[in-house]
């Protein structure tokens, strides 16, 4: 192979991923005459971030009384003191503003009858710092996400940003300095490869739920840039930091909202038992999630699990009546009809913890840049690189993600690295040299999977990742089980290298982009386990059984995994706000 | 238009979504029924592939029914692979 016989494009910028974050970020460099190129393994509309049906936080009070520092305390205490404070403080003061600009950009926010934009209370909001419940969160109906990601995308096309849909982003290209360059990527249709070089790389992919078996992910989120970043050096940070949520629908992964059980739906085991008054005697089925994905756990664990695999719980809504339901959960009823033939108002739904967001990711400062520790510094900028959305640990969510927060952080870092880049392209007006040896490596990694002969599938080895992912690092973590999920990871490893597809067409051929994918699951998933076993405290969404208390004196840090070695590094929270006096932890009780 | 067969990786492609309920309602219909439909519904399920996500969530999960009577019968069908 040659670098010359692959086609070159060039961009000032390259985004990686075309979900909020990246259309958000591609809007302000092409408004500000930037060559941009997007490109995206999925049609732009198809990201991820049209399932986001709740919406988005920003103090506006026009319901109920707010102010942004208000907003700030709760995402401080949310993220149970691991987020940053000064990014913390840039989004929440940022919020409003973001707000308008999609309004602006045409998202048909819900309106109260004065004409302004309508909110609605979701947990953790309070006003006051941690008084009354507040209402913060912002929505177009029931459709926030895929307002927000058709209003970017027409904008987008108005702005003349350049479009590589159904393109699949390999690894990023790099020179020996480590400056980012690029990034190499195949269409997936014709199979043809591309170099795309770029001042600046932005990577806006997305998360990574398809770690586990039982996720409300959609098949896309594989942590695909997450991966690449690590292969290019970068640790990750805080991927412990996994939110579960206590009922899933068993085998399925849907949500089925807290609501259900606000609403007087209780749990049940084999037995009939009520089980959560075993586990939680006063808050019962209201304890808060991590109680109630635990006690799921262990009754399917010792054995009181229902159904032919006793691997899921009963919720049963079926004593509140068809009216009750049909009035106030008939989101709930729909989703069970469609997929298991079941009603709730005659029959308990089958339910298991479900993975839901993914906290950690590629570590940047405020301005998106990607940062790693260098020498005795924390925080050293990669040249040309930036991140931003879930695949980012910025780190305003720490160790815990407040609902209507994740929106608001892809919209304000993606506009925030946009701004920051428009900068650096002032200064570094012409592209490096392309490093071949670089492209080299990429073009090998895809070519791996021309081999053929004999070796496992693709599909049974991410079946068996996932079900080792949601045994040994879900919601029951102790030393014993993380250690056997780091035994088991990595033999299931060792078994990818020698996989092999059976389809060697270049056209269409997504077996290999599954195969990529499970790669890039597989480098996430390390980081996710060795990251969990290290920690030895539950905060936020790390929760252990054999270290059940918070500890501040030895474990308010940001993990930090490296590939090469496996290996773990530490740097401290930034606890100083830009303006404010700073939110010193306390008990997280609500 | 001649339309795809289940194995035709272009249009599993499509049926790749941006909300894991239409990955399951998708994949599953291609799994267990898209053989048995005929080949006018494949090309109405190509014109439904071109949909947002949000208006075939809002199909399949009976939020809405479509105006079109052969649209509708298909949704109906794949509604019903789903738990067959
Ligand atoms: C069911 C559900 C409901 C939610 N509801 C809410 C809510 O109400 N409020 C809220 O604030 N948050 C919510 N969230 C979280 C929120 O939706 C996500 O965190 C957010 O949308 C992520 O946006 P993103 O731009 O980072 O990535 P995504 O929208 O996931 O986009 C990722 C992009 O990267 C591209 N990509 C990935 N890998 C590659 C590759 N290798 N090559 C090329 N392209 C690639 C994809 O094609 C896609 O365009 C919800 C999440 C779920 C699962």
């Amino acid at each position: 192979m040659t670098i010359n016989s692959i086609q070159t494009r060039r961009f000032d910028t390259l985004i990686i991923g075309a979900g909020g974050g990246g259309l958000r970020a591609a809007l302000q460099l092409a408004e500000a005459d930037a060559s941009v190129a997007v490109v995206s393994k999925v049609f732009p509309t198809r990201s991820h971030t049209v399932a986001a049906q709740g919406g988005m936080n920003a103090a506006l009070a026009n319901v109920l009384p707010d102010n942004w520092h208000w907003h700030m305390f709760d995402t401080v205490k949310g993220s149970d003191y691991l987020g940053d404070q000064d990014a913390i403080e840039y989004m929440c003061r940022a919020a409003p503003k973001v707000v308008y600009e999609l309004e602006h950009f045409g998202v048909p926010f819900s309106r109260l009858d004065n004409g302004r934009i309508y909110q609605r209370p979701f947990g953790g909001q309070s006003q006051n710092f941690g008084g009354e419940q507040a209402a913060r969160t912002c929505a177009a109906a029931d459709r926030t996400g895929h307002a927000i990601l058709h209003s970017l995308y027409q904008q987008n096309i108005r702005a003349r940003t350049h479009f590589f849909d159904e393109y699949f982003a390999v690894d990023l290209l790099k020179d020996d300095e480590g400056n980012v360059l690029g990034a190499f990527v195949f269409d997936i249709h014709t199979g043809e490869e591309i170099i795309i070089e770029a001042k600046t790389t932005l990577i806006a992919t997305g998360g990574a739920g398809q770690l586990f078996r039982t996720t409300t992910n959609a098949l896309i989120n594989t942590g695909d840039g997450m991966a690449m970043a690590l292969r290019a050096g970068v640790p990750l940070q805080d991927m412990e930091f996994f939110q579960f949520h206590p009922t899933g629908i068993a085998g399925r992964g849907m949500l089925i909202t807290e609501g259900a059980r606000g609403e007087g739906g209780y749990l049940v085991n084999a037995m009939g038992e009520r089980l959560m008054e075993r586990y939680a005697p006063k808050a019962k089925d209201l304890a808060s999630r991590d109680v109630v994905s635990r006690a799921i756990y262990t009754e399917v664990k010792e054995g009181r699990g229902c159904g032919p695999n006793k691997d899921h719980v009963m919720l049963k809504l079926d004593h509140l009546g068809e009216d009750v339901l049909q009035k106030r959960l008939p989101g709930i009823r729909q989703t069970c009809i469609t997929f298991l033939g079941i009603d709730p108002a005659e029959q308990a739904i089958p339910v298991y913890p479900t993975a839901h967001y993914t906290m950690g990711g590629i570590p940047t400062d405020r301005y998106g840049q990607v940062v790693v520790p260098v020498k005795d510094t924390p925080e050293e900028p990669v040249n040309g690189l930036y991140a931003a959305g879930e695949c980012a640990c910025v780190s305003v969510h720490g160790a815990n993600r407040l609902g209507g927060n994740s929106l608001l952080d892809i919209l304000v870092f993606g506009r925030s690295a946009a701004n920051h880049i428009i900068g650096y392209l002032k200064e570094n007006r012409y592209h490096r040299p392309m490093n071949e040896a670089s492209v080299e490596k990429a073009w090998q990694r895809l070519h791996r999977w021309d081999k053929t002969g004999e070796g496992e599938s693709v599909e049974r080895i991410r079946a068996d990742l996932k079900k080792s992912m949601e045994d040994n690092c879900g919601v029951f973590r102790t030393q014993e089980v993380l250690d056997n999920g780091i035994k088991e990871v990595s033999a299931i490893a060792e078994r990818l290298k020698e996989a092999r597809i059976s389809d060697h067409t270049g056209m269409f051929n997504t077996a290999r982009v599954e195969a990529l994918e499970l790669e890039n699951l597989m480098d996430v998933a390390l980081a996710t386990v060795y990251s969990a076993s290290a920690r030895t405290e539950s905060r936020g969404a790390h929760s252990r059984i054999d270290y059940p208390e918070r500890d501040d004196k030895n474990w308010m840090k940001h993990s930090l995994y490296s590939s090469e070695g496996r290996k773990l590094d530490y740097k401290p929270v930034r606890t100083k706000p830009m303006s404010v006096t700073s939110f010193p932890p306390r008990p997280r009780v609500y | 238009m001649m339309p795809a067969s289940s194995d035709d990786s272009a249009l599993r492609w499509r049926c790749r979504r941006g909300m894991l309920e239409l990955d399951i309602i998708l994949n599953e219909f291609l799994d267990k029924s898209y053989n048995t439909i005929s080949d006018e519904q494949r090309c109405l399920l190509d014109q439904m592939l071109d949909y947002p996500d949000q208006l075939l969530f809002d199909l399949f999960l009976a939020n809405i029914q479509s105006s079109d009577k052969g649209i509708s019968e298909l949704v109906t069908t794949i509604r019903q692979s789903l738990t067959a």
